[in-house]
């Protein structure tokens, strides 16, 4: 990396001062530094998904076998009780996942820490903001928690309503303050979302370093351009249709109410209409760091840049525009069904684009296989699996079988749990030691990416088999036959659950006695920025902006 | 829809019905109230040979066939199809996007391998150089590209398919309620009862599946088209048969249209399939083909016990209309 400008050497003279004269509340309840807000997201992220995970668990375990035999501990044997915790359960897991897990990891995690050293900025563009984008997120899981514990429908308490909160589900089906927490809980994770997303796009259009064109930016970073371009395109659609829900119930208004000629359908469009996108909010990012990942242990660079910074773009786009494939059994007409069916198929080719040309990136390179690569390829094979079962659920015809059985539930899971968490997991490894200044255990590491692998796979992909032979989501209860394959998939958990004890030891034991990290440990294959900072990178970086106006960066 | 006194009178007797259905407090306390009693040796095939010549047959419920219409143990594959637009769906699975979906995995996996095997730093420890292949770049948007247009003509004609239905023999009215099912006749004098599920023990005396079975079942006539009216009362819920290919949502203030026609007589069970509140895993739906002369033995004793006077499409060709109850 020859630039104008020395990073190893200002690191070695990085002034340590601000850190030292920052007291622990100034540096961590009130910072404004991206590598610290990174942090703080990152651990609030691990501290969600531990909470998404058990209930996952509880959930899983409940399934083992018919009956209900889990759940009824926590409602002194109450059977009815039980049923409405199983969908607490299942809302709180989506929820959480969605909005406390995978967007903070990657967005306010990873963008945070890497989009500026990316492009060869000092900070984010606007700090403060930056701070009140993470401690809204941290209100609205603390909301979502609390409304676990108020009432939400008669006799129950918390809200069982999914993460999609249908009306009139949502509205004179669950008359306690449970779902209005939620949707607050939803009100503040969106606006501290799309105060994040102006953060970066004002950031990565503004403050790139000379010569750091938008043709030369890495792909991490034009991933996560074109997911702030979605969050704040679609999350104030989402804000204005909960806010609906919330003058429903409580004032009187009838948006979605059919006696006062309003429309649950309507809901349903407004919502999805955000809930599109926010599927490719949660992978964009994932595929921003693949490719990095990939490039760097094949020693190469990444294969058809262009194409991959606008399939991101294309995928983007058509992902507004396909929202009511969410709804093809709600009595769509015919034509509209043959609109959505043929626009969601062609989101396939672009997505076709970056698998192809991950392969074709390690085509010809000289392969290396440490824990993040592991991840990436497994991300790729996955994901792939996740993405031609959503070919078949694309046509509309087909989807009445499939719709709201287990078959979804496979396919989301393979995208997002085997996708997007396989990234992130990528993403923690590869990124560990530039952010620690420690190494990771590699041989905890891989034990922690094939536990994980074999058990999400046992847990998910006998869920298609359940979803062909009719299983319906959200059913804490199953006739006989379905046992076999629901009791694998609980196993699969088990297996799963060990993944993530080894990665939480591996973590505790790097952090503790880990050994000093490298300003680049992965070779010349790593060729972001990132990698000419010391590891941890300093407090400051760029004070003097590298410049490439006279050569281009590798991406 | 035409709003007449006979449809008020029947919604407010329907009104009456959800409030006692609603306040049983639990699933095991709801009684078991299946009308005609199950004789213990029940058969499942069609028993009138000839409906002309041969006296009406009495109406017996179906005991179902745990082979067909339900789930599987160790079950993989989608369920057998009994309606023209689920064998076409079927066939559109398993001979198109199947074979796709299976080799684009395969292809994909097979690349992984290959490349994870040829170019591992051992046996190659220079690294190419290249990053851009026009032409290559070129054939893989294009190629699955065409793979999706050849998946569209046969997705198109599969939702054309299911929005033409031929003409309409029977129509029911499917209500959702939390939760349960509630139907209505209205080419029969608006016959209508609730399908509520059954506890374990009825369900075993039935030889039905836990879970699957109704205390009445929505009876159809086999080969005749059936076109559901689809509403909900109070949250949305979804009215699915997998072995039909239907699945239709049921929402307040909507009334969505389906319609299926299955020509083999059996018992076929659903289970509601949008979240609709704690007890959305226990309101299936269980569906009884029956041939038309069992269909309309059973009709006649549905009007007898409501008190509705014998009419509807061939109750009085069948020779039903008399006032005597046959079967049951």
């Amino acid at each position: 990396m020859a630039t104008t400008f020395d990073a190893h050497t200002e690191a070695a003279h990085a002034p340590h001062d601000d850190t030292h004269r920052l007291s622990f509340a100034e540096r961590w309840l009130f910072s404004t530094n991206h590598k610290d807000i990174g942090t703080l997201y990152l651990i609030f992220a691990v501290v969600a998904g531990v909470v998404g995970g058990v209930l996952s668990g509880f959930m899983r375990w409940e399934l083992a076998e018919p009956g209900m035999q889990v759940l009824p501990w926590f409602t002194q044997g109450n059977i009815d009780q039980a049923y409405h915790l199983w969908n607490v359960f299942i809302t709180a897991h989506g929820l959480i996942m969605v909005f406390f897990m995978v967007m903070p990891a990657l967005i306010g995690g990873f963008a945070n820490w890497f989009v500026p050293i990316m492009i060869g900025a000092p900070d984010m563009a606007f700090p403060r903001m930056n701070n009140i984008s993470f401690w809204l997120t941290v209100a609205g899981f603390v909301l979502l928690c609390l409304s676990m514990f108020v009432p939400g429908p008669p006799g129950g308490n918390g809200a069982g309503t999914g993460w999609t909160v249908y009306p009139p589900l949502s509205t004179s089906g669950h008359p306690g303050p449970a779902v209005d927490l939620a949707i607050f809980s939803l009100h503040l994770a969106g606006a501290g979302s799309i105060l994040g997303a102006i953060n970066f796009i004002t950031t990565i259009f503004n403050m790139r370093a000379p010569g750091m064109t938008l043709h030369r930016m890495p792909l991490f970073a034009w991933s996560i351009l074109v997911t702030a371009f979605l969050l704040l395109l679609s999350l104030p659609v989402l804000a204005g249709a909960i806010t609906m829900l919330l003058t429903d119930r409580n004032f009187g208004t009838t948006f979605f109410d059919p006696a006062g000629g309003g429309d649950p359908l309507l809901y349903q469009h407004l919502f999805w209409f955000f809930g599109h996108p926010e599927v490719y909010i949660m992978i964009l990012p994932a595929f921003g760091i693949i490719s990095h990942i990939v490039s760097t242990f094949s020693r190469k660079p990444v294969f058809g840049y262009l194409a991959m910074a606008y399939a991101m773009v294309a995928i983007g786009f058509v992902g507004f525009i396909v929202w009511a494939h969410h709804m093809f059994t709600s009595g769509l007409s015919v034509n509209t069904k043959m609109y959505f069916t043929a626009a969601t198929m062609i989101i396939a080719v672009p997505t076709g684009i970056k698998i192809f040309s991950w392969i074709a990136t390690m085509w010809g390179g000289s392969l290396r296989f440490p824990t993040p690569m592991l991840w990436a390829v497994g991300f790729i094979f996955m994901f792939t699996i996740g993405g031609v079962t959503g070919v078949l659920l694309a046509n509309g015809g087909l989807d009445t079988y499939m719709h709201d059985t287990y078959y979804v539930v496979a396919h989301f899971h393979y995208v997002l749990s085997l996708g997007a968490t396989f990234a992130i997991f990528a993403g923690f490894y590869y990124w560990f030691g530039k952010m620690t200044g420690r190494e990771y255990n590699e041989f905890l590491g891989k034990v922690h990416f094939w536990l994980f692998f074999v058990g999400t796979n046992l847990i998910f992909f006998p869920m298609h088999f359940l979803g062909q032979q009719g299983m319906p989501r959200r059913y804490p209860d199953y006739p006989e036959a379905m046992a076999g394959w629901n009791e694998v998939a609980s196993w699969g958990y088990v297996v799963t659950a060990a993944g993530m004890v080894v990665f939480f030891l591996n973590v505790a034991a790097s952090l503790l006695a880990g050994r000093r990290a490298a300003a680049n440990p992965w070779g010349e294959g790593a060729t972001t920025l990132e990698w000419t900072l010391s590891s941890p990178p300093p407090f400051h970086q760029f004070e003097t902006l590298p410049d490439f106006t006279r050569r281009a960066p590798a991406h | 829809m035409t709003l007449t006194l006979a449809s008020v009178v029947r919604a407010l007797r329907r009104l009456g019905l959800a409030g006692a259905a609603l306040a049983a407090p639990s699933l095991a306390e709801v009684p078991a109230a299946t009308p005609p009693p199950m004789p213990a040796d029940l058969v499942s095939g069609p028993a009138a040979a000839d409906p002309v010549t041969a006296p009406v047959p009495a109406y017996a419920p179906l005991k179902p066939d745990p082979a067909v219409g339900q789930p599987q143990p160790w079950g993989i594959d989608l369920l057998d199809q009994v309606t023209p637009v689920g064998r076409q769906a079927l066939a559109m699975v398993h001979g198109l996007l199947n074979p796709v979906m299976i080799g684009i995995s395969l292809l994909v996996c097979a690349l992984l391998v290959w490349t994870v095997v040829r170019y591992r730093e051992r046996a190659n420890p220079v690294p190419a150089k290249f990053s851009h292949n026009f032409r290559l770049e070129v054939t893989w948007t294009t190629i699955p590209a065409l793979i999706l247009l050849v998946i569209a003509v046969p997705s198109f004609r599969l939702l054309a398919a299911q929005y033409s239905p031929p003409k309409a023999d029977l129509v029911v009215k499917v209500t959702g309620y939390q939760w349960y099912w509630g139907y209505e006749y209205p080419d029969y004098g608006g016959v209508s009862f609730d399908a509520v599920m059954v506890d374990r023990a009825e369900a075993a005396r039935r030889g039905a599946p836990y879970l699957l079975e109704t205390d009445n079942r929505l009876v159809v006539p086999a080969g005749k088209t059936v076109k559901l009216l689809v509403t909900a009362a109070d949250v949305i819920h979804s009215w699915a048969v997998p072995a039909f290919w239907v699945k239709m949502d049921a929402v307040p203030g909507r009334v969505n249209e389906t319609w299926f026609k299955v020509d083999r007589p059996g018992v076929y069970y659903g289970q509601c399939s949008e979240l609709c509140g704690t007890k959305h895993g226990f309101m299936p739906i269980a569906v009884e083909v029956v041939p038309e002369q069992q269909f309309l033995a059973w009709m006649r004793a549905k009007q007898a016990e409501q008190g509705i006077p014998p009419s509807g499409p061939g109750i009085a060709a069948a020779g039903l209309a008399a006032g005597t109850t046959p079967g049951a």
